[in-house]
């Protein structure tokens, strides 16, 4: 059985930035193992810019800020395994893979870094009534199909869902000649980012539906048509606000989930708030030496804090690696971070003080949109410090910085955040 | 005073926009931001990110971009011209498919390596 | 000429002509669809019943019990997915007990081997997840799972490898009785036979009345399902029935052959033989009707929801399985709502039987093989597994993840007698797009799989029946509105 010290599950950005970020931390075999036929991942398919503002400070499209990464992966000696997928990973970090030129065969890592991204909602997950024709699909295969085989899937399309993806192709099926006719959203507020509603649904004078779903799908072997309805605060169909639209094609664009079967089999234990695996600081799951860091731990929305959080993972790997300090989980002091009101989930979940070195980055998501609000860290009902913030929104992530200095504050082993509206 | 969302990064800032005076701009977090409310409400432009056809490499499409913003008004007529592109592979990422895309100064240009 | 034709290739008809094929005859089958199993077929509760349930006395309790005892020698001859799960139907309250044991009862004179009532601790001890209102079960350890389109397309395959010609994409427009044989316009085909079976399914009066006179109407009931991930696939470890009421079995919840969980179906009438929509009601119902039996059912963890359509008859209760009283040669198998599925092997040989009551000459074939599916991959023993790859390395490349199905799992379908000719084709026969994902990640790469080996445009190939197309045409081809 080969040995490597690291072993990376992904080459998307952050498989990518993982392996490159374990090199330069010492690392010395490393392998990334990849299903697809070429490096990049996901970002292969995103055409569209707004990739690296933070980390290249430059506006590039996805294939660009993959590009980057691949070259700089190439500098190092890891190895890349295409055509590649992984299909079993003990807790002993042996991991199982299979190709068509070498069949099935396991490898025993040093360390593993789980990079394999995410999978898209589909219709059966939310139950749309009505029949099952052809040309309803999720906004990530429509945009498989347009950006990388070079085919359209439809002339006449209906959007569900505000998130980025479905307003990112409301703007790329028009561009190609079809007719988006709407972008329905059940929630009361956009998913996406504003610079999204503008420059994909505004400048193509393609309406936006809020607090509305569509409840029934009309066709019989291709989509015909689809009847949406406003929906209360309750997000139950109002009777009587029905609008028909004469669609051949409905596009899902209605939520990604964090891919972790292989780390479900594992035994890793899961956080059903993120879908993905509990971590430590340092991305570290509940299997020592088993790192965790992009959408598959949990969803993102832009890929620079991607890369930040897979650096983090790949150094951590590449550390653990040389020290092989094992045994040691479970008699290390940990805080626990715990979400207070209208925090959705917090990653990490779990902080080891004397592994900070001077700061963790805590990141979160908000459940409700505020205005303008002010994040409370307390612990043991003693308030440690507050951040004033402007506006947030669940579809935006957040992060918040907290000085080791805090964490020695911490009473019962537990930290809570809290988001507060704020009147102004 | 007109409202716009600025587009120019993640922020989407609420950029307020006095078009009755000399288009001052308040609301933006950066430079950028008041140069885009001015430019928004004068002469949009939009970077057009899209594909060309691709032959004798792994997929059938090749993504390009314009490597600066043009007309708002002329990116149906982009398309257009972009229909009529086929190149071969090898390509690289920055390789400039055309120069001086419609007159824009913009140029398109590849990004990916194919 | 034809010695024999069925009309439909869903379970019903593919096991006939199975059965048929056996014989020294010249079979047609003809399906209205661009593939068999389009029907209900592939849109059903997927239990093979012990056979409690029917009227004593009736062709359904008969070919029920009979095909239930058949079906596990079958399934493991043509190596479909099947499990002995057993079933529990569970009662509330005492007038609930009291139709256990005439289940109990019926099931004893119908000829179902170890049926038991059991205690309300009994249940719970075999069942732990069950609501503890009920007050006892009945218990069929024979009633099993299976996997019914995989049933229909191994004996269709198997039909066709010993000679039966299956016409698809022909439904049936006209039947001229000729004097002596029997002319059938179907689609782009005439076909002439000497014997007709009807087996149309829910157009089963249909293709009567173009022959004979009316005595039966079919009116479509639906039913509507929810799937499960397979994560819930272990939540109960046998079919769980409720007690029977006037329009059917009640809402069930069961583990599948595949690893998830089916919960349904409702009975409902439908606004026509083909109205296989769910609605929000019907998805409701279910909903609330299952969570009686277990409230553990996670919803939340649906992957698919989906309706069948059941052929049933208006006037009689019973499987109308008998040569026609007027038109000569014909015989129906009509109106095969529930049990049909897990009675079609017994039906096969019923039809056979009577087809040889009415003249037709069966001399056994002295060589018969039987399609037998290869194994999936990922089922396969490591030694099988390395055999394979060295025979295929693209069982290498896993193309449906969810599922774990291989490339060369696929091109084996795309090999076999009844190459599939749709997306949804293909996984009916190999899983592959049946994961969470429901084809979300591998969708387009079998899109692109069949493609390539049926040498057919991209534009062309359909999600599952004609005309259900995916892509309206290529990018880069000008701008339809501005």
């Amino acid at each position: 059985m080969k040995n490597y010290d690291v072993v990376v599950i992904g080459a998307g950005p952050a498989g990518l930035a993982a392996a490159c970020e374990a090199y330069q931390n010492g690392a010395q075999k490393i392998l990334v193992v990849e299903r697809d036929k070429e490096p990049g991942g996901i970002l292969n398919q995103c055409i569209h810019n707004g990739f690296g503002l933070h980390y290249f400070k430059e506006e590039l499209t996805g294939p660009e800020y993959a590009g980057r990464f691949e070259d700089m992966l190439k500098k190092t000696d890891a190895e890349l395994m295409l055509d590649t997928m992984v299909l079993q990973i003990s807790n002993d970090r042996q991991v199982t893979m299979m190709n068509p030129r070498q069949g099935c065969f396991t490898v025993q890592a040093g360390a593993v870094v789980l990079a394999m991204g995410c999978r898209e909602r589909t219709r059966g997950a939310i139950g749309i009534p009505g029949t099952r024709p052809s040309g309803i699909l999720t906004a990530g295969a429509a945009q498989r199909y347009i950006n990388v085989e070079g085919y359209m899937v439809g002339k006449r399309v209906l959007i569900l869902g505000s998130g980025d993806i479905g307003l990112i192709m409301a703007r790329r099926l028009t561009l190609e000649g079809a007719k988006v006719l709407a972008c329905v959203e059940l929630m009361p507020y956009c998913n996406g980012l504003n610079r999204n509603i503008v420059q994909c649904l505004n400048d193509y004078n393609i309406p936006l539906y809020l607090s509305h779903t569509i409840t029934e799908i009309k066709g019989k072997r291709r989509v015909e048509g689809a009847t949406v309805s406003e929906v209360d605060e309750n997000r139950k169909p109002i009777p009587g606000t029905e609008k028909y639209f004469d669609c051949d094609t409905i596009l899902l664009s209605v939520g990604l989930i964090p891919e972790n079967e292989l780390s479900r089999n594992a035994g890793i234990k899961i956080d059903p708030r993120t879908k993905g695996p509990v971590v430590y600081e340092n991305m570290e799951t509940s299997i020592p030496g088993v790192f965790a860091s992009g959408n598959v731990l949990h969803v993102h929305d832009l890929v620079d804090f991607v890369t930040a959080e897979s650096q983090h993972a790949g150094a951590a790997a590449a550390e653990y690696c040389k020290q092989k300090t094992e045994g040691k989980a479970g008699s290390e002091p940990c805080i626990k971070m715990v979400c207070g009101s209208d925090i959705g989930y917090t990653v990490p979940q779990y902080i080891r003080p004397e592994r900070i070195d001077k700061s963790v980055d805590v990141f979160f998501r908000v459940r409700r949109n505020f205005s303008t609000s002010s994040l409370d860290v307390t612990s043991g009902g003693q308030k440690l410090i507050s951040y004033p913030r402007g506006h947030m929104a669940p579809g935006e992530m957040e992060h918040i910085t907290l000085p080791k200095q805090l964490l020695s504050k911490a009473a019962g082993g537990a930290i809570t955040i809290s988001a507060k509206e704020v009147q102004k | 005073m007109k409202h716009l969302i600025c587009i120019v990064c993640p922020n989407g800032c609420h950029l307020d926009i006095d078009d009755e005076n000399g288009f001052k701009v308040t609301g933006n977090r950066c430079q950028r931001g008041a140069e885009y409310g001015k430019t928004e409400l004068t002469n949009p432009t939009r970077v057009l990110t899209s594909t060309v056809k691709i032959s004798s490499a792994s997929h059938r499409r090749c993504p390009v971009k314009t490597d600066g913003p043009i007309p708002k008004g002329k990116l149906f007529e982009a398309m257009d011209v972009l229909d009529n592109v086929e190149l071969k592979s090898p390509v690289k990422r920055g390789d400039v498919v055309i120069n001086n895309i419609l007159g824009t100064g913009a140029n398109l240009i590849v990004t990916k390596d194919m | 000429m034809y010695d024999v034709t069925v009309i439909g290739c869903g379970v019903i008809g593919a096991g006939i002509a199975y059965e048929l094929s056996h014989y020294a005859l010249s079979v047609a089958v003809v399906e209205k669809e661009n593939d068999v199993a389009c029907g209900t077929t592939k849109a059903n509760s997927a239990i093979v019943h012990a056979g409690y349930d029917p009227e004593p006395g009736t062709k359904m309790a008969r070919l029920n019990v009979e095909g239930s005892n058949m079906m596990e020698g079958l399934c493991k001859k043509l190596n479909v997915f099947y499990k002995r799960a057993g079933s529990l139907v569970i009662a509330f309250d005492n007038s609930d007990m009291d139709i256990l044991k005439e289940l109990l009862e019926r099931g004893k004179q119908n000829g179902v081997k170890n049926l038991s009532i059991l205690t309300k601790e009994q249940t719970l001890e075999i069942e732990p997840g069950l609501s503890h209102e009920i007050v006892g079960s009945l218990y069929a350890p024979t009633a099993a799972i299976i996997d019914p389109w995989g049933l229909c397309i191994a004996m269709a395959q198997s039909a066709v490898l010993n000679g039966a010609n299956l016409f698809l994409n022909s439904p049936v427009e006209k039947i001229t009785d000729e004097g002596g044989f029997y002319r059938i316009k179907a689609g782009n085909n005439v076909i002439e036979t000497k014997y007709i079976v009807n087996a149309a399914g829910t157009f089963a009066d249909k293709i009567n009345n173009m022959v004979a006179k009316p005595f039966f109407r079919i009116l479509p009931v639906k039913g509507e399902y929810y799937i499960l991930d397979k994560s819930e696939g272990s939540l109960v470890s046998h079919t769980i029935f409720q007690t029977p009421g006037k329009f059917g079995k009640g809402v069930l919840i069961s583990p599948t052959v595949h690893g998830n969980l089916i919960v349904g179906p409702t009975a409902d009438a439908a606004e026509g033989p083909e109205d296989t929509s769910v609605t929000a009601q019907g998805l409701e119902n279910v909903m609330k009707t299952a969570l009686r039996s277990d409230t553990h059912v996670n919803f939340r963890e649906s992957i698919r929801n989906f309706a069948g359509v059941r052929a049933t008859a208006d006037t009689r209760s019973d499987f109308i399985i008998g040569a026609s009283p007027d038109a000569p040669r014909f015989v129906n198998a009509a109106a095969i709502k529930s049990p049909g599925l897990s009675s079609s092997p017994a039906i096969a040989k019923e039809v056979r039987s009577i087809l040889e009551s009415i003249g037709l000459v069966c001399e056994e074939k002295d060589f018969f093989t039987d399609y037998r599916r290869e194994t999936l991959f990922k089922l396969m023993t490591a030694e099988e597994k390395e055999k394979a790859l060295k025979r295929n390395p693209l069982y290498g490349r896993v193309i449906c993840r969810c599922e774990t199905i291989t490339e060369g799992d696929i091109r084996s379908v795309l090999n076999g007698p009844i190459p599939p000719v749709s997306i949804d084709g293909v996984k009916r026969r190999c899983n592959a797009g049946m994961g969470r994902c429901q084809g979300g990640f591998c969708g387009p790469r079998v899109h692109e799989i069949l493609s390539r080996e049926r040498k057919v445009p991209m534009e062309e190939i359909v999600q599952d029946r004609a005309d259900s197309y995916l892509l309206t045409g290529e990018t880069k081809m000008g701008r339809m509105e501005k």
